[in-house]
């Protein structure tokens, strides 16, 4: 019999292993970690999918959303980054999550969430030709489902900035050795050591919908990349925004869009709430212009989220936090509020009916998304565990929950069949 | 030989605490684990061939960082993981 292991080395508890006695039967078993539901769920309509430094959880909407119901959590104990429903067939969810020292995944349920099975191949990179970018995927940060056109392909981001994809519905991912393996990825993605503490993301990956070919993503080390050949090739897209580092404020990369968005209606048009400001940019033109000019001095135009209408190209939502001197990364000044536009920037109006007078938390990047009701309804989640949403277009907010745990993404669904 | 599986590892092992696996070193241990048990060497090992942090392999109580260390089928292999953070 070997020994029992139960020791502690300062804050680290090293975890129980008793060893009985005898072998087992050979049994090959299916891949799973152990993500059970922590109670029977089968989700159905409108739906708020929440994920949180400590699982999912899910806000049911009644008819008309008048009530919303908590549900979950699913994946209690693992970090889940980015939690996504395929609108190709509303009943596919796949989330990203990181297990604790176990390393990052991916997980996928075809049955509204009632069952989940990890990917065989999750994102992972290929052996390193150049032996100076021995990285390993230490995040899967971000998930896209892929065009319309291409059923079971999605995309996926990682930190190290990693691009991926999969074309059977997020069982096997590959990397995508334009990005992966590009002669700048290291240029492009710095020096390890300068990282963000919880790294640096691909993050905000947008297909185009008239073209499957033609893709963005952003990077918080480089900036903004475009595509239109499906990743073969990249090129930046930087041009017109502000740069945080270093001594020149326009260098050829060097940006962070925190969060940027194309407008599913008119995908020529393209928002981004950035480190330094949100920036609007019309194509073909490929120069941002900076419409967070037009918000109040006060308040300032950072934050990390940016939210588009569904059809109108003109009205977005965004949460500002306080960017001044060491940013605080909360509200500024302490009151929370979303300022909306409905003229592409040129002007924002302060929405903060419902919310407290005062808190004090932020709301991350993927943490604000839109239904697309008749009156679009707009939700977002707290860095301090709390869910709010409007369905009157950001007029009136309400708390739909509260004591979660730190929210990293909200996404809204219909799973109508 | 037997292998001791931490908790957070028994998911892909149908619950199993001990398992049975063979291999010369370590890193042939962890390939013939794998083949067994799809997907677990993944989570105690990384892509640049690294150990994930705190994960821990003891071989007859020894720490083996080592992934080409010899191993006789007598030994006794013991995989822990640590939990940490808040």
């Amino acid at each position: 019999m070997l020994a029992r292991v139960d020791r502690h080395i300062g804050e680290v508890t090293m975890s129980e292993t008793t060893v009985p006695p005898g072998s087992r039967a050979f049994e090959p078993m299916p891949v799973s970690l152990d993500v059970r539901n922590v109670e029977p769920l089968s989700l159905a309509g409108l739906t708020v999918v929440v994920a949180t430094k400590k699982g999912v959880f899910y806000l049911t909407a009644a008819p008309g959303r008048a009530r919303f119901t908590l549900l979950g959590p699913s994946f209690l104990g693992h970090i889940v980054h980015h939690a996504v429903v395929d609108p190709r067939d509303r009943r596919t969810l796949l989330v990203a999550l990181r297990t604790g020292h176990l390393g990052p995944t991916v997980f996928r349920s075809t049955d509204f969430g009632a069952s989940w099975r990890e990917a065989s191949k999750p994102p992972a990179f290929a052996k390193p030709k150049d032996a100076r970018k021995s990285v390993a995927v230490e995040q899967v940060f971000w998930l896209t489902p892929g065009h319309a056109d291409e059923p079971g392909a999605w995309y996926a981001g990682t930190s190290p900035e990693g691009l991926f994809r999969t074309e059977d519905g997020g069982d096997t991912w590959q990397g995508v050795a334009g990005w992966n393996d590009h002669p700048k990825w290291i240029e492009w993605t710095g020096d390890m050591s300068q990282r963000n503490p919880d790294g640096s993301p691909i993050h905000s990956i947008l297909i185009d919908p008239r073209d499957a070919k033609h893709m963005y993503f952003g990077t918080g080390s480089a900036g903004v990349f475009e595509t239109t050949d499906q990743g073969a090739s990249w090129k930046l897209l930087n041009t017109g925004m502000l740069s945080p580092t270093g001594p020149d404020p326009h260098p050829e990369f060097g940006y962070d869009p925190h969060c940027m968005q194309l407008h599913p209606r008119a995908p020529d048009l393209l928002y981004q709430q950035n480190h330094c400001g949100i920036y609007r940019m019309h194509r073909p033109d490929a120069r941002w212009v900076r419409i967070g000019d037009n918000m109040p001095r006060d308040v300032g135009d950072i934050g990390f989220p940016i939210a588009l209408h569904p059809r109108d190209p003109q009205t977005a939502w965004v949460f500002p936090m306080d960017g001044t001197d060491v940013w605080p990364r909360t509200c500024p000044g302490g009151r929370p509020a979303v300022y909306r536009t409905r003229d592409g920037g040129e002007s924002w109006t302060r929405l903060d009916a419902g919310f407290p007078a005062r808190a004090w938390y932020t709301v991350l990047r993927q943490s604000m998304a839109v239904d697309a009701e008749p009156t679009v309804g707009v939700y977002l989640g707290t860095t301090n565990g709390e869910v709010w949403g409007s369905v009157d277009e950001g007029e009136r907010w309400t708390c739909l929950a509260a004591h979660l745990p730190h929210v990293y993404s909200v996404e809204v669904a219909d799973f109508s069949t | 030989m037997q292998v001791a599986i931490p908790s957070v590892l028994q998911s892909y092992t149908n619950g199993a605490r001990v398992v049975a696996a063979n291999g010369a070193t370590v890193a042939a241990l962890l390939a013939d684990l794998d083949a067994r048990y799809p997907g677990i060497r993944f989570r105690m090992i990384n892509e640049a061939d690294a150990l994930r942090p705190h994960v821990r392999i003891f071989v007859n109580r020894e720490a083996v960082t080592d992934l080409g260390r010899p191993l006789a089928p007598s030994d006794a292999v013991v995989i822990v993981q640590a939990l940490s953070g808040g």
